[in-house]
């Protein structure tokens, strides 16, 4: 990632290079976000960019700052369930207001669950926080308000500020990108910033930063709780797409997908949970309409074991690996 | 980001031989008449309906003869692992970019709503043959959708109504504690204080529970004669199973279940399910023309079809007849012919699709046989007696539905 | 009758009896994770599917081989547990010298493909295993009527229990693994076969899961999804007991089993979240667990 020497001038420049490098490449690929809609199918390319802040928003904990959470479903079903639930009941409100509503539903949860997981560390982080998903998965089922297992259903896009009609798939798809490429800055900003910095001192060495008088819990704290607030973004911008929230996203085989494509694009790389969110989601709707559609979890199983054994930087990780061999 | 999205269509039997002169058919939408196929493939109702359920409907197709109205069928088929926004999902993109023209199967109730809104919008065709929430005609119908099987109307009403006639008028509910067990615990409530009987007491256990013991000794210190069990799936099969280990018949108490397949008796075993009552909408064994049919499945299968496997069939088949009578593939004009039809086949006796979508024919009281009764690994039903299909599901009078109303 | 809080004595302790049963079962399973953990530092997430392969491995000896009740109960954990030593062997080795948290994503792995795979070849409804003749009918304690088999289900599932935990404080094998616990390189240096240690610490530990897996077998359908949800729920018990002690995990085991027990009887409708909000509540007076020792 960033240089961290102090050294002026050489790393200086390689700063300036490295961004320049990443400026080009952001400006490429909203081209492509801007264009794809009229190559591919609008509502496929907005489920995969819903997951792909999903991804982005869980891999801000794992890659930057070391903690392993098994519950990030739990965030994405809040925002998606508060959203759907409060356009369906109350249509005269504009979707911006309930996606708000939702992500700060998702952030407060965050909070709670981040209190209490950032007691345990390691293993027992990633255990806490998936028991306490499985206990909002209960609850979920439970609740008068999310149609159990049936879910909620005909959510209305709406109007956009009450001006923007989204019932159109493109109008939505444009919608959808904006959302997301305001994530990916937040989370870019994060991660660049000095929090960023001393989020990646703690994954290196707790003790350390510990001693170097940094508030350890603090960090970690804010860090879950945004990240919990953009997967519910994502979970509330999905249920606008796709006009239902059910218990899907709140079942923990949830939770696991976004580690997969975490880990297939490459963990702690900014591009990586998109490259893998994209992966994943394609692969699953090819093998859903295919002889192969039984063995998906397998075959996700056989990926998970695979990047495990051989392929922990994941494709974006290698990529970068490569690129830095032979042009540095 | 540049992911291929065409999809490498899923096409798996494209039963047809190519026309190639191409007999123009101004009337069909284009050049074939497309059914997608989708169901839980994998998961818990894999067994209802899932691959069993393809092989219906391309049974149906073949005995069609491949093509329709001088146009080929052709199948497109997917998991939807009951999950409401993968359904949604895959069906949007079988619309637009396969103009698929109807959809069939569908098990678990989200993701038959989820389909039929989609459908809604953008005027396709579905026929539901597997999912049980009677609110699919009812507040959630639409003109898009006709549900063909079951629904838990009659098999609340009729377990319960029955049950209550044969003497056993004090009930104990074991509810699973969401809106659907809630749902059906309201229905049987209602039908069994309407016939003299009355619930003495019940407990709501989560969704889902596998140990069930504790509920079952509960049931058992509330005296009553019948235990009913408003809740589905594994949850069901538990309940019975643990009734069974605690000695909950022998000790005079009686079960009554509400949402039982045949694949779920089947799976427990006649020791633990026999003298159980309950509703069905069809079973292998009842006459010649069913036998006839479910043993040629039999052949390709390898397993005795469900009532739902059973009815992909016979709705596929009314379907195609539907759409070569009236020449297109329109949804509304096939509805309407599907509709003015009256149903009469192996599956289903005096069938009829009413205004609110649903396909009202006449439903069975089934007891389980015992083990000594039966004579093979399927011979598991008596049919016990028959529900006119008038009487049988929820009357219109009733509805909450729109379409009625008009 | 004596009532507690409006409940009869009897149903009273009926309930309790049929939450210890339960709790027999939390016990088995976190006692299996608590002894790899100790050795291997990971968690295992694939011990709910090595349950639910002891139940289906018992269920199809029974099915193809005429293997009896019995026997299943002896030879299943032995042959599961020898699957697993395999894994270590193979997989798990590889990735010893990274972060744990890879061993639970790894594991997390196989329990997919495991759970796949059997779904795709036996469906999900599940079958029944029959119970066996020995113990078929029940007892009547006076205050329940307790079917033998679930009698039966407690006291092996106890003595299995206690001998685990006679075998690691107990006996020299015990010390050893203690001792590698604390200090591998150390026991390496004394001339002790760690690696094999390992390999045989991960192989007991699953065979536990499935000798569990053999128990449950008759209680409840054996399906290829009977695992997973249940291996949630023994998370948090061991985040709630901590993974220090093996008399510390089979306690709280059984401690919670009553809890969910009695949870049934007076509010049902949370039996199913009793054991999170208890976790919730350990975590904030006493985030090490009630047996923990690491802060």
């Amino acid at each position: 990632m960033m240089a961290t020497t102090q050294t002026p001038s050489p790393s200086m420049k390689r700063r300036r290079r490295a961004r320049q490098r990443r400026g080009a490449l952001y400006l490429v690929l909203l081209v492509v976000g801007l264009a794809a809609p009229f190559v591919a199918y609008p509502v496929f390319l907005m489920k995969v960019l819903c997951f792909a802040l999903f991804a982005c928003a869980f891999n801000l904990l794992l890659g930057y700052a070391g903690l392993l959470s098994f519950g990030h479903a739990a965030f994405l079903a809040t925002g998606g369930y508060v959203t759907g639930y409060l356009l369906s009941s109350h249509p005269a409100l504009p979707p911006e207001v309930g996606i708000l509503a939702g992500t700060l539903a998702s952030l407060v949860l965050g909070l709670a669950f981040g209190a209490l997981a950032i007691r345990r560390q390691g293993i027992y982080f990633a255990m806490v926080t998936l028991a306490l998903a499985q206990m909002m998965f209960f609850f979920y089922i439970q609740a008068p308000f999310t149609g159990g297992e049936d879910g909620l259903h005909g959510v209305p896009r709406g109007h956009l500020f009450g001006l923007v009609d989204l019932s159109s798939n493109l109008a939505m798809y444009y919608f959808v990108f904006a959302v997301f490429v305001i994530g990916f800055a937040i989370i870019q900003r994060t991660v660049h910033s000095p929090f960023g910095q001393v989020l990646k001192a703690i994954r290196e060495n707790e003790p350390r930063a510990v001693s170097l008088g940094y508030n350890v819990d603090a960090y970690k704290l804010l860090a879950f709780v945004i990240s919990a607030g953009l997967a519910g973004l994502a979970g509330a911008t999905k249920t606008l797409v796709f006009q239902l929230a059910s218990l899907t996203d709140a079942h923990w085989h949830m939770s696991g997908e976004v580690i997969l494509m975490t880990l297939l694009g490459g963990v702690g790389t900014l591009f990586g949970p998109l490259m893998g969110a994209g992966l994943v989601v394609s692969l699953q709707t090819q093998l859903a309409q295919s002889p192969l559609g039984n063995w998906v979890s397998v075959i996700l199983g056989a990926i998970f074991v695979i990047c495990v054994l051989s392929f922990r930087s994941g494709i974006v990780g290698e990529i970068d690996k490569i690129v830095r061999k032979n042009f540095k | 980001m540049t992911f291929n999205k065409r999809t490498l269509a899923g096409v798996i039997a494209v039963a047809t031989t190519a026309l190639a002169t191409g007999t123009a058919q101004a009337q069909m939408s284009d050049d074939a008449v497309r059914i997608g196929y989708l169901a839980d493939m994998s998961g818990t109702y894999r067994d209802l309906a899932g691959p069993g359920g393809l092989e219906a409907l391309n049974m149906a197709i073949e005995d069609f003869g491949g093509e329709v109205g001088g146009v080929p069928i052709e199948i497109f088929s997917a998991d939807d692992r009951n999950s409401a926004d993968v359904g949604a999902n895959t069906v949007r993109g079988w619309i637009d970019q396969e103009n698929v023209d109807l959809v069939g199967g569908m098990v678990a109730s989200s993701v038959s709503i989820a389909v039929t809104k989609v459908l809604e919008e953008a005027n396709g065709l579905a026929i539901i043959s597997g999912s049980a929430a009677s609110s699919i005609t009812n507040e959630h119908c639409t003109p898009n959708h006709i549900h063909w099987v079951y629904d838990t109307y009659p098999l609340a009403n009729g377990t319960a109504k029955a049950v209550v006639e044969q003497g056993g008028d004090s009930w104990f509910m074991l509810t699973a504690d969401y809106a659907f067990g809630h749902a059906l615990e309201g229905d049987v409530t209602k039908v069994v204080e309407e016939n003299g009987g009355e619930v003495v007491g019940g407990v709501r256990h989560p969704f889902p529970t596998s140990d069930f013991s504790s509920y079952i000794l509960q049931a058992q210190g509330s005296g009553a004669e019948i235990v009913g069990l408003a809740n589905a799936g594994s949850d069901t099969v538990n309940a019975i199973k643990t009734a069974s280990q605690f000695g909950l018949t022998q000790s005079g108490q009686q079960l009554a279940g509400l949402l039982i397949f045949l694949n779920d008796v089947h799976a427990m075993g006649l020791e633990a399910t026999q003298g159980l009552l309950l509703t069905t909408g069809w079973y292998w064994d009842m006459d010649e023309a069913s036998r006839e049919w479910a043993e040629r499945y039999f052949e390709r299968v390898g397993r005795m079809p469900t009532m739902v496997q059973a009815g992909v069939y016979s709705s596929t088949m009314h379907y195609l007849n539907a759409v070569e009578a009236a020449g297109t593939d329109e949804p509304e004009v096939v509805r309407a012919k599907m509709a003015e039809t009256p149903v009469e086949d192996f599956f289903a006796r005096n069938g009829r699709i009413r205004a609110d979508g649903r396909m009202v024919h006449d439903m069975y009281l089934a007891e389980v046989k015992s083990p000594a009764e039966s004579t093979g690994e399927w011979d598991l039903y008596e049919i016990k007696s028959t529900i006119p299909a008038d009487q049988a599901y929820r009357p219109l009078d009733e509805s909450q539905c729109d379409l009625v109303n008009q | 009758m004596t009532m507690i809080f409006g409940v009869p004595l009897a149903v009273f302790m009926g309930q309790l009896m049929l939450g210890l049963i339960n709790g027999a079962f939390y016990a088995l399973l976190s006692l299996g994770l608590a002894v790899i953990f100790g050795l291997l530092k990971i968690i295992n997430f694939a011990h709910g599917a090595q349950y639910m392969l002891g139940a289906f491995a018992a269920l199809l000896g029974l099915q193809y081989l005429g293997l009896d009740y019995w026997l299943a109960l002896l030879l299943v954990p032995l042959v599961v547990g020898g699957l697993g030593m395999v894994i270590e062997r193979t997989i798990l080795r590889r990735i010893a010298h990274l972060d744990h948290l890879y061993g639970l994503l790894l594991t997390y792995g196989l329990a997919l493909i495991f759970e796949g795979t059997l779904i795709n070849l036996f469906g999900v409804s599940g079958a029944s295993y029959p119970v066996p003749e020995a113990l078929q009918g029940g007892l009547n304690l006076g205050f329940m009527f307790l079917p033998t088999y679930r009698g039966w289900v407690l006291v092996a599932a106890l003595a299995v229990c206690l001998a685990t935990w006679f075998i690691i404080e107990r006996t020299r094998l015990g010390a050893y693994l203690r001792a590698g616990t604390e200090n591998p390189a150390l026991m390496q240096a004394f001339g002790v076969n760690v690696p094999q240690l390992v390999t045989l610490t991960y192989g007991f530990g699953v065979a536990l899961a499935a000798f569990a897996g053999v128990l449950a077998a008759p209680l409840y359908p054996v399906s290829p999804t009977m695992g997973s949800s249940l291996l949630i729920v023994v998370f948090a018990v061991v985040v709630i007991g901590g993974m220090g002690s093996i008399l510390g995990a089979i306690l709280t085991g059984l401690g919670m089993g009553l809890v969910e027990g009695l949870t049934k009887v007076y509010y049902p409708e949370a039996a199913n979240t009793v054991i999170f909000l208890v976790m919730i509540l350990v975590l904030m007076l006493r985030p090490a667990g009630l047996f923990g020792k690491e802060a």
